[in-house]
């Protein structure tokens, strides 16, 4: 008797090979005769290329192969957005730049030798003539008239305009007692897996294969659109996504460096590595967030919210990433209604080019941005009408439902109880208790805050219909293979790769507990496009609600096979034969009954099957769900702020999500705490800066703050459980709730811990020296209030 | 250029203090020591140095380990970070430097980088610059030829440039100890990325018959290199060290560095000059506690 383990914390499949260092990534694949490509980068954020001399890198020792942009431009071709929107201008992104470059590390040339460290000097024997142009790094600017323009075909920069929107904003806000208005930065952010991005290509004359290792999230999306830039058929690629040590986000693309060394190991016929440093990642990989918005929310002092309003300058960096266009408008703008029910929204969205690296989806992917607006304009509001901000959610929820609710921007939520989660994180504050401990901290003159962040998002990406009339270039469905072997043992294949998710596990869990065999009998699969031949990937929350549903179809496929069999063999209907707990029985005669093992050899046997049934017992799934999945939830940050300093501390941080059913708590707790800490990084620490030239003034970690445990709580977790109606399995995706829910959370708290001050907002991060400023002027602005009403009194 | 892999170099491990000085001679300023490594190689691989030589001073005897000193102590320069941490003679005679190797950066770096190479190497927002500075250190450095005893408050000269000559090799640091009356401290704002200090002060004072009878403060991070706060320091001297006349003294911390406080991405110029009369005040207010108990 095999019990179920959907809902157990069992431990993680892959963690013993990851934790004793016997796991295999990119780098640790060494094809004999393998040769190391480096790539040299522009250091101008703009200029053209006048000359590149290649010649005496390529008479270095060692040095096998030097390439300029120019001299394989036709091989290489260009690398295309795959999320189109309408009348958006799509200009040309060739992998190495051979006219203009237009970011500090664009690819200008690439040097082949026969170690890293012999193309690591070759790169420097490199000439290039340049011819700096003006660069623009600030979105908003660049759509100036007279700004720097980076490609002919896109006027002011502009790659597009898109809206979004449902009711009437601007009727709202006119008859609205109340409208306040705020100008928000979401500063850019760079993703910081712990594995940074690496390719090898091999090129197998004799067969005309490509097998690309590349540490990415979507193998099969990169052999689609490696085989479409290259034009190498498709079928001869193949792309493996060995053990991949994080992503966020950022490995979610075709990247300039997979077509180079493919295309590089097919002109000269050997295997070459790539593997990017640290800082080669900052220039070269992608950032994310980065939006300037100019944000309204307009209501009644009963606290009712009738309207919210973006427009919005969303920076997206020198050429369109893979995803690019659908981060700041579809994952931002449908949403901006939140959990509340407000009849009026609007969203104007201006993607822009600036001369920066490319800006594409980081954990949360426009969702955070959206959260980030909505749950600060809530708090704004609040403040502005005087109430309580836990009364004004509280007031403008959407009532519980289960089967769906049309927001005002068109989509439908699935399920949702969002009075909830919000009760229960109170509780577990204890809220009423916290605001006394605030009046008390106050006298003593520490400065202590509170924030909340309620929010939903769009998961389990999705619905492929709907996502291509929104922009999308390619179905977003998921595939799985179920093969059960003779022995009776079970191989499960999936199209969705995993980065650091625990697939392996959460699968195993589905399958074993669906066919009633011990965990040890299933294997899964993934990340290699020549075992599960097609799948989409792993991105936007979607692998179980989408992935795992795909393997749970297949399995009922199997079931539903296998029930055949067992029926045919104890000579019943199979509609009178149950499967339960790996047996396979007669209704009323429990007697009669195969185990699953039986059944499987006779599969195979394939001497006693049904008439015309094929030996034999697999199944494959291409699972498209209807609708995407709404998870949802409340999270509320505790912080202090040191009055002399300005540095914030985070005390208490409790979170409260809704993911709809848990195959594996454990690993969905893994995902919030991960998540919120990246959350915190950036309400607090984390921030890419461009000079105004385009240099990256914050190009390594030594200037780029990732949060460390130090900077981060004890996280106080717990879920209410809404199952979604979209799946059979109820899941609604868990992988990013931490980041959207959290950055609203920390800043609404730090406003708090300063609103005694008369403050209203600051902008992320909060740095030391932000915060104490904030205080400073504060603080004078009070004095010289003070000094005004006195004066005033004395002239009376 | 963008790079993790350093340019090519030769490698010396010597057995002796001369035999390195004679090295460095012999590369005639294109050789750097290599000790614990943790600031000169990351400069390395991103070829923002690339010495012609590294000599490696892992395998000269008696450069290692923290010995008596009459009634202070010596440091030898080979010694980590972590050795500070765990030594009873740090923690009873110089404190603040067990306090401050505490706050260096993360485990690692803290089990393989040394008081000698962060001293010689003086870098702006260092650590223990600051507290050899309010310690009062005496440095000791040796060539092939002869050795001399670099007083502290001659040593740090500019922006990653100290008193050593090309040819010297930091060999010990002697700490004078403190008695009773004598408390010294360490506290800094870190850099949330490198943890680095953005501001770092270090202050040792004496107290006697409720009078502050002598006081030393060290400022790092805060601009080119660290420096002693002398006009704080005179604050306090010959007064009763009352929480105003404390408050007084950190109003002056840091000012020697007008007009050359550091301006980066993570901080003003004028945010860091601020830091400084706030962390000299708490480095203050530590040190006379620890005096006081």
């Amino acid at each position: 008797m095999v019990t179920s383990t959907i809902g157990s914390s069992i431990r993680r499949r892959e963690d013993p090979r990851l934790i004793t260092g016997n796991a295999t990534y990119v780098d640790d694949v060494r094809p004999p005769g393998v040769l190391h490509l480096a790539i040299v980068r522009s250091p101008h954020a703009h200029a053209t290329i006048e000359n590149v001399d290649v010649t005496a890198a390529a008479n270095m020792p060692g040095v096998v192969a030097a390439f300029t942009g120019a001299d394989i431009q036709e091989q290489l071709g260009s690398l295309p957005a795959g999320w189109v929107l309408p009348d958006m201008k799509m200009p040309n992104h060739p992998p190495i730049a051979f006219e203009r470059v237009r970011y500090v590390g664009d690819a200008v040339a690439v040097v082949v030798a026969d170690s890293p460290q012999a193309a690591a000097d070759a790169v420097s024997s490199v000439e290039v003539e340049y011819g700096e142009l003006d660069a623009i790094v600030d979105a908003e600017q660049a759509t100036k008239d007279g700004a720097p323009q980076l490609h002919d075909d896109a006027p002011n920069n502009l790659a597009f305009e898109w809206e979004v929107g449902g009711g009437d904003y601007d009727a709202a806000a006119g008859e609205a007692e109340v409208v306040v208005k705020q100008r928000m930065i979401n500063q850019r952010l760079i993703p910081n897996p712990i594995e940074e991005r690496g390719v090898v290509a091999d090129y197998n004359r004799a067969t005309n294969q490509i097998t690309l290792w590349t540490s990415t999230q979507i193998p099969h999306l990169v052999r689609l659109l490696f085989s479409a830039v290259t034009g190498h058929p498709e079928q001869q690629v193949r792309v493996i996504a060995p053990e991949v040590g994080g992503g966020f986000g950022c490995k979610l693309y075709i990247y300039a460096e997979e077509v180079i060394c493919g295309v590089v190991s097919k002109i000269l016929a050997r295997p070459v590595k790539w593997i990017s440093g640290r800082q080669e990642g900052y220039l070269a990989t992608t950032h994310g967030r980065d939006h300037i918005a100019d944000v309204e929310i307009c209501g009644n002092r009963d606290g009712t919210i009738t309207g919210i309003k973006a427009e919005l300058y969303a920076n997206l960096g020198a050429y369109l990433s893979t995803f690019a266009p659908g981060i700041p408008t579809v994952l931002f703008g449908f949403t901006l209604g939140g959990p509340y029910r407000i009849s009026n929204v609007a969203c104007k969205v201006y993607g822009v080019f600036t001369n920066t690296t490319p800006v594409d989806a980081y954990r949360g992917a426009g969702r955070p941005e959206c959260t980030y607006v909505i749950e600060r304009l809530v708090d704004l509001f609040a403040k502005e009408i005087g109430r309580d901000p836990v009364a004004v959610r509280r007031k403008n929820f959407i009532p519980p439902f289960r089967n769906g609710y049309e927001v005002s921007t068109g989509v439908s939520y699935d399920s949702g109880n969002y009075r909830a989660g919000l009760n229960r994180a109170l509780e577990m504050l204890d809220y009423r208790g916290f605001r006394a401990d605030q009046r008390q901290a106050r006298r003593e003159g520490r400065l202590i805050g509170v924030g909340l962040s309620s929010y939903i998002e769009i998961c389990g990406i999705a619905p492929s219909a709907v996502a291509a009339s929104l922009g999308a270039g390619a179905g977003l469905w998921e595939s799985s293979t179920v093969r059960v072997h003779p022995t009776g043992k079970i191989a499960v294949y999936t199209g969705t790769s995993p980065h650091g998710q625990g697939h392996q596990t959460s699968f195993m869990q589905i399958a074993s507990s669906e066919l009633g065999v011990p965990i040890e009998d299933v294997e899964v699969f993934h990340g290699d496009t020549d075992k599960q031949q097609m799948g989409t990937g792993t991105f936007g929350s979607r692998s179980v609600a989408v992935g795992g549903t795909a393997l749970y179809m297949s399995l009922q496929k199997v079931i539903d096979k296998a029930k055949k069999i067992a029926a045919h063999q104890m000579g019943v209907p199979p509609r009178q034969v149950s499967f339960e707990n790996g047996t396979f029985y007669v209704e009323d005669i429990r007697e009669r009954q195969m185990s699953f093992g039986e059944v499987v050899g006779q599969a195979y046997a394939a001497t006693n099957l049904p008439p015309r049934m094929e030996p034999g017992l697999e199944a494959v799934t291409f699972f498209d769900p209807q609708n995407f999945t709404w998870p949802f939830g409340t999270h509320i940050a505790v912080v202090e702020i040191d009055p002399d300093t300005g540095e914030t501390s985070v005390l208490r941080y409790i979170a409260v999500d809704d993911v709809g059913n848990v195959i594996n708590p454990m690993i969905v707790d893994g995902m919030v705490h991960g998540g919120v800490a990246q959350g915190i990084g950036q309400a607090l620490q984390e921030q890419a800066v461009y000079s105004d030239n385009g240099q990256l003034l914050s190009g390594s970690m030594l200037d780029y703050a990732v949060p460390t445990a130090e900077d981060i709580p004890t996280f106080e977790t717990d879920r209410t459980v809404t199952p979604t109606n979209v799946n059979p399995l109820g899941v609604k995706g868990a992988g990013e709730t931490g980041t959207i829910a959290c950055s609203p959370a920390i800043v609404n708290a730090a406003v708090d811990a300063l609103s005694h001050l008369g403050v209203r907002h600051m902008d992320m991060p909060l740095t030391p020296e932000k915060v104490w400023r904030t205080i400073r002027d504060a603080r004078a602005a009070q004095t010289a209030a003070r000094r005004a009403r006195a004066a005033g009194r004395t002239s009376n | 250029m963008i790079t993790s892999i350093a340019a090519p170099f030769s490698y010396h491990a010597p057995g002796s203090v001369e035999e390195a000085s004679r090295l460095l001679s012999r590369y005639r300023g294109n050789a750097r020591l290599l000790a614990g490594g943790h600031s000169l190689l990351p400069l390395m691989k991103l070829r923002l140095a690339s010495p012609e030589a590294l000599i490696d001073l892992g395998r000269v005897d008696g450069l290692s380990g923290i010995r008596e000193s009459g009634d202070g102590i010596a440091v030898g320069a080979m010694t980590t970070y972590a050795d500070l941490t765990r030594s009873d003679l740090v923690a009873e005679r110089a404190p603040a430097l067990a306090e401050a190797a505490a706050q260096v950066a993360d485990t690692p770096v803290r089990n393989a980088g040394t008081i000698g190479g962060s001293v010689a190497h003086a870098d702006p927002a260092g650590d223990l610059p600051a507290v050899v500075l309010a310690l009062g250190a005496q440095i000791h450095a040796r060539s092939a030829r002869a050795s001399r005893t670099i007083d502290v408050d001659r040593f740090f000269r500019d922006f990653m440039t100290t008193a050593l000559r090309p040819n010297e090799v930091l060999t010990e640091i002697h700490f004078p100890g403190e008695g009773d009356g004598t408390g010294s401290a360490y506290t800094k704002l870190a850099n949330k990325a490198s943890h680095y200090a953005l501001v770092g002060v270090a202050a040792t004072v004496t107290v006697s018959d409720g009078v502050c009878t002598a006081a030393r403060i060290g400022v790092t991070g805060a601009g080119p290199h660290p420096v002693r706060s002398r006009r704080a320091e005179r604050i306090l001297v010959g007064k009763a060290p009352s929480a105003s006349v404390i408050r007084q003294a950190a109003q002056r911390g840091g000012v020697e560095l007008e007009g050359q406080f550091n301006e980066d991405v993570h901080a003003s110029a004028e945010y860091r000059a601020e830091m400084a009369k706030v962390f000299t005040g708490r480095a203050l207010e530590s040190a006379f506690a620890r005096a006081a108990g």
